[in-house]
């Protein structure tokens, strides 16, 4: 199994967009798979409760992708897999989907897993998942058998597929959840019983979650592993540290370059950045549009210039993050590579600021900059270098810490900003986590990433609206793309770099979860070298 | 008697309900609500979602009838239900209760028998070696940070040398029966209970030490020498009881303290305690359960008031009469 490390290795030396098949291509040495054992997760993240179809983030969705079952699955690639689902089709206007069940599924308490129950999951999903645009098109859900699964949509809705799949719309017992309490507060959402290859035997809140094997999991032959304990741990310094001390097998979602570099260079762990395609996270710099200041374009174009993206790659994030320069990451099959970058030109910012009535002979230009409080290198660093960088183009900016999350949430929400660095994630499709960020119905004042710039372009929202009803993939790609020309253009918020969130695993882990949706997706495949 | 313990009594309800109120109204201050960090969570949210949240807690009522539903629950002995975990808040701490317990208990009991005993051993010779080493020590302990401290025996005892645990309280892998339990939980809590106990145990060898020294020099012990006590007699009998007053007083008033140590501590070592319980909390804005918290430690340092009264009486008679 030296293949899948000098792999990730290779990949992260070249930096090649190559290792598709690491997920993959692993049934060829099937033979190999040895069976039992616990993997021991590190984690930064602290899930409410378990339940996926009504909690969305990171922090459910790597427990909940073990827990239940999906309709459809993905791998290294954006291309759907069968999961619960064998076989889909769509009718011949794309506004009716039929998927056929896996027979002989069951739950975690011996039920089977029927039609009913896969309907009634999905439309607790569509009337309480905080992201409502993935089921929003959804007119009626059937059931006409057990096996049978009907979806009908107003209008075609290509983003389906996607939103059909781990992290996004977990399959849930009926008999066990439709007991006439709230969903969003049911307390069997604390140890629910699951459709998925792992069971939840035990959830202390900031501690542990104990996952074991699920034995009737209608893969035949799956999991591979005896048990995953995923451990909670304060810091991604302490996390770092339990694996070095063997405590813990695995870590994913790391996104501190300095201990990923630390890692890399101790030789005893592999270390790959691949299976974070579908959370496509983007740090970027946000621009209140309604400020005096900013709402002018030469202001917000001459900011961009000003910044240099290499430096933050490079120097702050020891080479280990990708440019940003639109909204989804390369990684998206969304990706357009022709929009404008804003390549580092100081002159040129200078230029613009002087066009705009600042610098030299004009007034100096102040803003305030704000950032995610407790994400150091990717938002405080990057928020003083941009300090620093802007002061070079004669822009005073004064860096303002927020004490914790809420408060910072707080302010962005209410407009209490000039600017902000920020985090956002596009979840796979564009349809769920690009639209929110730039259609004019998006100014949502409260509400922490809505489109809290205040950017508000018709061409945007029909270009963004089409894309999303467009079957036809060559054609979707072509509306996406002109929409992020249109987008970048515009610069309400200015791109910087991916976040560089990693995986490192210890040698004994086989088969690591990297498809696009990472630990967020089923890890029956993972098995553990003796 | 009894109308001393009714007052008592009533002192610890109004402070309790005190500080309820002043938390209640203070936690308020912070920007920031339960329903924007649920959102921030489930990486975004929209309007819907937002309102149901603070719907589903009564957030959208006025302050001062969250106040008095609040209060009126507490009275009933219910805390509520907490908005982050979505439990009942007594059931989260009292989850949480044991291990800080154990921790505090651990580490003041380590800190009183090893402090006290650093002490007399210095208050022996005061100007020997023995007592410069132990000032000099105590001195450290006392004015290096209990984080500072905890990361240092981190990285010694997590990275360079790695004889125990660093994080966590048990170790969820091992299996096996109470014995194996009990041992892995000691084994996890020498290094957390010997970050918090440092300080204390810093203090109190420096308080026995001057202490033993006062008391040393009193008429009674030259009385006691020149009865023909042995010296050991004399020291462990005469001098040391009178001599442990002031350090159990102290004691018993920094029982607060210690348990605002804990929070610190329990952070560093992810000890599954109040206090890791109380920060998260906090930075979730969980007003429910950083009030339960708060309203359990008030409890727990009334009792400990309570306490140090009555031991202070058994080593002293004369208190108990006096009044």
């Amino acid at each position: 199994m030296t293949l899948s490390f000098a792999f990730s290795r290779r990949f992260l030396l070249t930096g090649a967009v190559a290792l598709t098949a690491v997920g993959t291509a692993l049934p060829i040495f099937a033979q190999d798979v040895q069976k039992g054992g616990t993997l021991v997760m590190a984690s930064l993240q602290k899930p409410r409760h378990l339940n996926a179809a009504v909690q969305s983030g990171l922090a459910t969705a790597v427990p909940a992708a073990q827990i239940f079952a999906t309709l459809l699955r993905y791998g290294a690639d954006f291309e759907p897999q069968p999961y619960l689902a064998e076989s889909w089709e769509f009718s011949d206007d794309n506004t009716v989907l039929t998927l056929k069940l896996h027979s002989g599924a069951t739950f975690h308490d011996g039920q089977p897993i029927t039609a009913t129950d896969v309907i009634w999951s999905l439309d607790v999903a569509k009337q309480n998942h905080p992201f409502s645009s993935m089921l929003e098109p959804v007119e009626a859900f059937g059931a006409p058998d057990p096996q049978t699964v009907v979806i009908r949509m107003k209008q075609p809705h290509p983003a389906i597929l996607l939103v059909l799949s781990s992290a996004l719309t977990p399959v849930l017992p009926k008999h066990v959840f439709d007991d006439g309490q709230d969903i969003k507060s049911n307390p069997k959402n604390n140890l629910p019983i699951g459709s998925g290859p792992f069971k939840v035997t035990a959830f202390e809140p900031g501690q542990h979650i104990i996952l074991e094997r699920y034995d009737g999991f209608f893969l035949e032959g799956k999991p591979y592993l005896d048990r995953i304990i995923i451990r909670q741990y304060q810091d991604a310094n302490s996390g770092v540290l339990a694996l070095e001390s063997g405590e813990a097998q695995i870590f994913p979602l790391l996104d501190s370059t300095r201990l990923i570099r630390r890692l890399e260079k101790s030789g005893t762990m592999t270390v790959t950045d691949q299976g974070y395609a579908g959370i496509g996270p983007v740090n970027w710099l946000a621009f209140n549009t309604k400020n005096s200041a900013l709402s002018d374009l030469r202001v917000r174009q001459a900011m961009a210039y000003a910044i240099d993206r290499n430096f933050v790659t490079k120097a702050l994030h020891s080479g280990l993050s990708k440019p940003a320069i639109e909204p989804v990451v390369q990684d998206s099959i969304f990706f357009a590579p022709d929009v404008e970058s804003y390549d580092f030109d100081l002159d040129k910012a200078k230029a613009l600021l002087a066009e705009a009535g600042y610098g030299e002979g004009g007034n100096t230009l102040q803003l305030r900059i704000d950032y995610i409080p407790d994400i150091e290198e990717q938002q405080r660093a990057v928020a003083e270098y941009i300090k620093a960088a802007l002061a070079k183009a004669g822009v005073e900016v004064t860096v303002r810490a927020s004490p914790d999350f809420p408060t910072w949430a707080q302010r962005i929400s209410s407009y209490d900003f000039d600017m902000t660095m920020d985090q956002v994630f596009n979840w796979g499709d564009p349809v769920i986590g690009v639209n929110r960020t730039y259609l004019c119905s998006n100014i949502r004042e409260g509400i922490i990433w809505s489109n809290t710039q205040q950017y508000c372009n018709e061409t945007v929202d029909r270009l963004l609206n089409q894309a999303g009803v467009e079957p036809d993939l060559a054609k979707r790609k072509d509306l996406y793309a002109q929409a992020f020309r249109q987008i970048t253009a515009d610069i309400p918020i200015h791109f910087i770099n991916q976040v560089p969130y990693h995986t490192v695993y210890s040698q004994a882990v086989q088969n690591p979860p990297v498809s696009i949706w990472g630990a967020m997706g089923p890890m029956d495949e993972v098995w553990l070298k003796q | 008697m009894y109308q001393r313990i009714t007052k008592q009594l009533l002192y610890a309800v109004s402070l309790i309900l005190a500080v309820l109120v002043l938390n209640f109204l203070l936690i308020q201050l912070a920007p920031g609500d339960p329903a924007e960090v649920i959102a921030g969570e489930m990486g975004g949210a929209n309007a819907e979602v937002m309102a149901a949240i603070r719907a589903q807690y009564g957030l959208d009522k006025p302050l001062l009838t969250q106040l008095g539903l609040y209060l009126g629950h507490a009275l009933q002995g219910d805390l509520g239900t907490s908005y982050f975990y979505n439990r009942p808040v007594v059931e989260l701490i009292l989850s949480r209760l044991g291990p800080t317990l154990l921790l505090v208990a651990t580490a003041l009991g380590f800190a009183l028998i090893v402090g006290t005993r650093l002490g007399m051993l210095a208050s022996r010779n005061p100007r020997g070696i023995a007592s410069a080493l132990v000032t000099v020590l105590s001195l450290i302990g006392y004015s290096a940070p209990v984080f500072w401290t905890g990361l240092m025996l981190v990285i010694l005892f997590g990275a360079t040398i790695p004889l125990f645990p660093i994080a966590g309280m048990i170790d969820v892998v091992k299996q096996g029966g109470p014995l194996v339990r009990a041992l892995d939980i000691a084994h996890h809590l020498v290094l957390p209970a010997l970050t918090l106990g440092l300080v204390y145990l810093a203090q109190y060898s420096r308080l026995t030490r001057a202490s033993m020294l006062e008391v040393l020099g009193a008429d009674y012990i030259r009385t006691a020498r020149a009865k023909g006590v042995s010296e050991r007699q004399v020291f462990n009998r005469h001098a040391f009881r009178n001599a442990l007053l002031p350090v159990v007083t102290v004691a018993g008033m920094q029982f607060g303290a210690i348990i605002s140590g804990a929070v610190l501590v329990e952070t560093v070592f992810s000890w599954p305690g109040l206090g890791t319980l109380a920060f998260q909390s906090i930075l979730a804005r969980d007003y429910p359960t950083v009030l339960g918290i708060l309203f359990f430690s008030t409890l727990i340092v009334i009792i400990a008031n309570l306490l140090t009264d009555f031991v202070s009486r058994l080593l002293d008679p004369r208190l108990a009469g006096g009044r």
